[in-house]
């Protein structure tokens, strides 16, 4: 696996895109701490951005570098190699190089304002392990929508269309669900609600940590009093690592029954 | 016996592309497997590399069960049938990648000149015109010393000095002991080349046996002929 790794790793590295990727990180940086000259704010503009984008990214990316190597997986699958290593090392390719770009492009203008010496190193230490997670769980669940569909056209829709609802509809739904029922008591709904999408746990995780969950009011004091402590902390990042395990179960699944 | 295929069957959706086919392969040998298009040539060798996964019936290669087992490989070079390679990356870089894969011996370089491909080795695969992949190709599956060596139309866009290379390579191989299996539409390479003919027929083995043997089952004198002519004679093996 380790092989099949390095390969999509350095023909990642060395392709047009991670740089355009790692660039864009760079510069965003630069202009935020630039702009709000306060490492905090910085912190969750940054957050706003990177919470919708790095899933929209991992998910095109995984989807793209997985019909665009076809031709060398079907190479590859004639090799002495174990059919789920080509998969995994490619997956963790895809992945790695993603969160390198992410973990650079950022940690590169903040390590240069002086994060070192300021108090918001967890919090973006924080923002950076989150974005790696979502890298991870898109490119994954991307992977197997590849690998599910022969269609190009369909595989990246499906694609899209699972990002547009996690991102976007989900959260519509959501809040139609509490206007609808009101009256009801709806903080364990909204709790499981939540922990169930990754992007809105990871949004939650950052916000809540950045102590400004006071904004929030009530509905802010429970979600404290649940991921603000260490238990939630904990069932948090568990919540992401099986939001992480699974597409990389579905995959290996997956790949085990293809025909090539 | 190199290789041992009992009862294959394979269906894709509705389609049943294996009938239970049984086939033995002896070793040192060169078998021609042939069939009209769709007759299931392709998918009995990608079965065989396991990269199709067969819904019924059972494979060995070299004695040993193929199913979830992917060590035996090395004993296979396999050259498919269109040369699709990653399109980004230059010949010497690919021929490096598949060698640092399978960690195995190998003599490119004889093969290299041998289809004078030097030329080509700093130059992208995807500048490269059909038959020169080929040639790529070619060197990728024969630079390995393995026990058994499986074509996927190797004839496709070689002009006739490669070809005469290539025939020359295959009874070189044959010399020294291996099993080859061919798969291909020109019969006069066929006749040439094949010690014994495997005929496929909508996913059935309609015949098998020596190039004389099907002469004298179809009364045929010609080899071209003796193949289309066939299906007609309904002689079933």
């Amino acid at each position: 696996m380790l092989k099949i790794l390095k390969y999509s790793f350095y023909d990642l590295i060395r392709s047009r895109w991670s740089y355009v990727y790692f660039l864009f990180y760079l510069a965003l940086g630069f202009v935020l701490l630039f702009l709000n000259n306060d490492v905090s704010k910085a912190v969750i503009t940054l957050m706003n951005v990177i919470i919708v984008l790095i899933p929209l990214i991992g998910t095109i990316f995984g989807v793209m570098y997985y019909y665009n190597s076809r031709e060398f997986t079907e190479l590859l699958l004639a090799q002495p190699i174990r059919r789920s290593s080509i998969f995994m090392g490619q997956y963790f390719g895809v992945a790695g190089s993603l969160s390198l770009s992410l973990i650079l492009g950022l940690g590169i203008p903040f390590l240069l304002y002086g994060l070192l010496k300021s108090n918001a190193i967890f919090d973006f230490s924080l923002l950076l392990v989150t974005g790696a997670f979502l890298t991870f769980i898109f490119v994954g669940l991307s992977f197997v929508i590849a690998i599910s569909n022969e269609n190009k056209i369909k595989g990246f829709g499906y694609a899209v269309l699972l990002w547009l609802f996690l991102a976007v509809v989900y959260d519509g739904l959501f809040l139609m669900s509490l206007i609808l029922f009101e009256e009801y008591p709806l903080d364990t709904f909204s709790l499981v609600a939540t922990a169930l999408n990754p992007i809105d746990l990871s949004r939650i995780l950052i916000l809540l940590k950045l102590d400004i969950s006071a904004l929030l009011g009530y509905t802010g004091a429970i979600f404290k009093k649940f991921f603000g402590t260490d238990l939630g902390f904990l069932v948090s990042i568990a919540i992401l690592l099986v939001w992480t395990v699974l597409p990389i179960l579905g995959l290996r699944h997956k790949a085990k029954k293809k025909d090539f | 016996m190199t290789i041992e295929i009992t009862n294959l069957h394979k269906k894709f959706g509705k389609n049943q592309v294996l009938k239970g086919v049984d086939l033995t392969i002896d070793k040192g040998s060169i078998y021609a497997i042939l069939g009209p298009n769709g007759s299931g040539k392709t998918t009995l060798i990608k079965s065989i590399l396991g990269m199709v996964i067969p819904n019924k019936g059972a494979i060995s290669v070299l004695d040993t069960p193929i199913k979830k087992n992917w060590r035996y490989r090395k004993k296979i070079d396999y050259l498919p049938q269109i040369a699709n390679f990653p399109p980004n990356i230059k010949v010497n870089e690919l021929i490096h990648m598949i060698k640092d894969l399978r960690n195995s011996p190998s003599a490119e370089y004889q093969l290299i000149t041998l289809f004078g491909l030097e030329p080509f080795l700093n130059k992208k695969l995807s500048t490269l015109s059909g038959g020169t992949k080929q040639k790529v190709n070619i060197v990728l599956t024969f630079m390995f010393d393995s026990p058994l060596i499986i074509l996927d139309e190797p004839t496709t866009g070689l002009d006739p000095k490669a070809l005469i290379s290539l025939k020359e390579l295959i009874q070189k191989e044959k010399t020294n002991g291996k099993t080859i299996l061919i798969t291909s539409h020109i019969m006069q390479f066929v006749e040439e080349v094949a010690d014994e003919i495997v005929y496929l027929l909508e996913g059935e083995i309609y015949f098998k046996g020596s190039i004389e043997q099907l002469l004298n089952r179809t009364e045929q004198t010609d080899f071209e002929h003796a193949i289309a002519a066939i299906t007609t004679t309904g002689s079933h093996a």
